[in-house]
């Protein structure tokens, strides 16, 4: 047995088999602009594409069985195909780079398959892509990760959102970083899935790799590699205590969440996708105090359509019903890149052009998305709020675009229904301004994760300055009471949206300063209603 | 010029697995093999292209072998039409 630790993001045990994450390394290598070398480099990987084909045809035979093995064995046919080598050789000669040309014809032969009128061979449109990118990877030096069959945990250096996005959430028992912090992205990502994890751990590669069983306590931010007896028994017994716990948070499911003075407080969950809007409904949340948008801009090469947000946008009005939804618009940047945008790399992107400051200067951008969002207001009771404002100018802006958006649906016969817009304070200046900017909103939302950033100038994603980046300074406490007190002051509502807002720590805190809307990790929704209804204030 | 007609007999037609292994048949022969079936017409050295066919059972194919060992291919394609296909 090995053990380590971690820092824990979410309590709970897990205990399973352990996969290593390793980065897709999509770095295209240069071009050598002479066809003849992309050829010979186009012909190696075709070889490795073939040791690798064949190795996983003789597993999948003793493993899984013949059909899976067939499934093998047709790719390693297709690498023969002279149609798909005169199509690379073609495209080489052209001046395209190997990986390049592997893929691109991959995908030209896969989408004549797609479109024939023969289910059969339809199917057969994933094994051609599956085979060119398997050359395409090769030629990126990708070394190749796949999933295992079944749960595991999944150990990795740290996840970016659009890494996350791409793994089978249900069969993830336990993320193990080495990096990242409790604010980061697997961070936010374990609560949301209620899944016992640690950030920051001293786990190696290879002590993931050689172990059968790895175990997180995500209690005491353990990790044990291939566990004893004992330990496994201590684990097992935490495991069954922890379920049993939450069988008792269970008595407050479906109450009102009102402190014992008859304070009601909206209790409800920050989401990033439909299927967490699903969880939200599970875990019984109050409506969603927080719809991260930009998940459904991550993890693809082209910007999402009109119709594809509305789509998702209408899902999960439609899921909450009359629970109300508040949607964040875009905030892509800063360490959500997207290479489809075209934007520049910045020194600084948390400081950069992100948030409402993007939308504003690319209205192509921001149009679909407000289009998208007053479509699908019909559906249910969407708020939205607007991510970086630092100036009531901004807001006003974006405020007209909205009016804008909505007049011209309206023309075109579309119905929509009013959208209350607020503002996520997550910038100093928002808060320090926030009587100004609460004439011009109908909700504030604070985004405490960015707000301490800012007002602390404490990088969130910087493991190193953990201890300075400390939630409860009492700068950011005081600007949370200011806050408030603007809200309070303008008859307008406010409420907590970062991680803080789950914290038991401040719940009493932030309901005594004014706030009225707690939102956070499903998972948090039940052991908060019972602090809340059994708090005083 | 040499040509073989053939009714397809396996229920799942020419799917990507016997059409990878007539490819495989037919590679080490030098004559230029055209195999057309009621859906079109593949060289039947292109695993793709066979597959494009999306020949069923019961189709006839008609395979026509042109070449210096034409003879040779045409009886190596006779056995593996009949065993495969």
């Amino acid at each position: 047995m090995k053990k380590g630790i971690g820092l824990p993001v979410f309590s709970g045990v897990a205990i399973g088999p352990a996969v290593v994450y390793r980065k897709a390394q999509r770095t295209l290598p240069v071009p050598s602009g002479d066809p003849a070398v992309e050829k010979a480099k186009f012909e190696a990987a075709v070889e490795t594409a073939r040791e690798q084909l064949t190795a996983l045809f003789e597993k999948a035979k003793v493993e899984i069985g013949e059909e899976q093995a067939a499934i093998v064995e047709v790719q390693l046919m297709m690498l023969d195909d002279l149609d798909y080598l005169d199509g690379v050789n073609l495209a080489i000669d052209n001046g395209s780079a190997a990986a390049i040309a592997a893929l691109d014809t991959g995908e030209e032969i896969a989408e004549v398959f797609a479109a024939m009128d023969d289910e059969y061979m339809n199917a057969r449109s994933a094994d051609i892509r599956d085979m060119s990118h398997r050359i395409y990877d090769i030629l990126c030096g990708n070394t190749g990760f796949t999933l295992p069959e079944g749960s595991f945990l999944l150990v990795a250096e740290d996840l970016a959102p659009s890494e996350t996005i791409q793994l089978p959430r249900e069969r993830i028992l336990a993320f193990v970083t080495r990096q990242g912090s409790s604010s980061s992205h697997t961070a936010i990502l374990a609560r949301t899935l209620n899944i016992p994890s640690l950030v920051q751990s001293d786990i190696s590669f290879d002590d993931a790799e050689d172990c059968k069983i790895l175990a997180v306590d995500g209690f005491t931010g353990t990790w044990y590699a291939d566990p004893d007896e004992e330990t496994m028994d201590m684990l097992l017994a935490k495991q069954k205590e922890a379920q049993a716990a939450r069988n008792a948070l269970e008595a407050y499911r479906g109450k009102e969440s009102i402190t014992r003075s008859g304070k009601k407080i909206l209790l409800v969950a920050n989401i990033g996708c439909p299927e967490d809007a699903e969880a939200a409904v599970k875990a019984d949340a109050e409506g969603v105090g927080l719809m991260r948008s930009e998940f459904l801009y991550l993890g693809r090469d082209t910007l999402p359509s009109e119709e594809e947000l509305f789509e998702a946008y209408r899902k999960v009005a439609e899921i909450m019903g009359d629970r109300p939804v508040v949607i964040r618009t875009l905030d892509i940047g800063a360490d959500k890149q997207v290479d489809y945008m075209g934007l520049e790399k910045e020194e600084n992107p948390a400081l950069g052009l992100r948030g409402l400051r993007i939308c504003l200067t690319r209205e192509e951008i921001f149009r679909p998305q407000l289009r998208a969002i007053y479509r699908a207001s019909a559906y249910g009771n969407l708020n939205m709020m607007f991510p970086m404002v630092a100036s009531v100018w901004e807001l006003k802006a974006a405020k007209a675009l909205c009016s804008k958006v909505r007049a011209e649906l309206e023309e075109e016969g579309i119905a929509t229904k009013d959208v209350p817009i607020g503002v996520m304070v997550e910038t100093p200046a928002a808060a320090v301004l926030a009587h100004e900017l609460a004439k011009e909103s109908a909700f504030f939302s604070v985004g405490t994760n960015d707000l301490t950033q800012y007002t602390l100038a404490v990088d969130r994603q910087n493991a190193k300055l953990g201890e300075f980046y400390d939630p409860y300074h009492p700068a950011l406490l005081a600007l949370l009471a200011h806050i408030a007190k603007a809200a309070n002051d303008n008859g307008i509502w406010a409420g907590i949206c970062g991680e803080l807002g789950a914290d038991p720590k401040l719940q009493e805190k932030f309901i005594e300063m004014g706030y009225t809307e707690l939102s956070m990790a499903a998972g948090r929704i039940l052991e908060s209603r019972k602090l809340v209804c059994e708090s005083e204030v | 010029m040499k040509e073989i007609k053939h009714i397809i007999n396996d229920p799942m037609g020419m799917h990507a697995r016997p059409a990878g292994m007539l490819v495989k048949a037919v590679a080490p022969f030098a004559s230029k093999i055209t195999v057309t079936a009621p859906t079109g017409t593949a060289d039947a050295k292109r695993l793709i292209g066979l597959m494009k066919l999306a020949a069923k059972q019961g189709m006839e194919l008609t395979i026509t072998i042109e070449g210096a060992d034409e003879d040779k291919a045409a009886e190596a394609l006779q056995a593996f039409l009949s065993a495969n296909l």
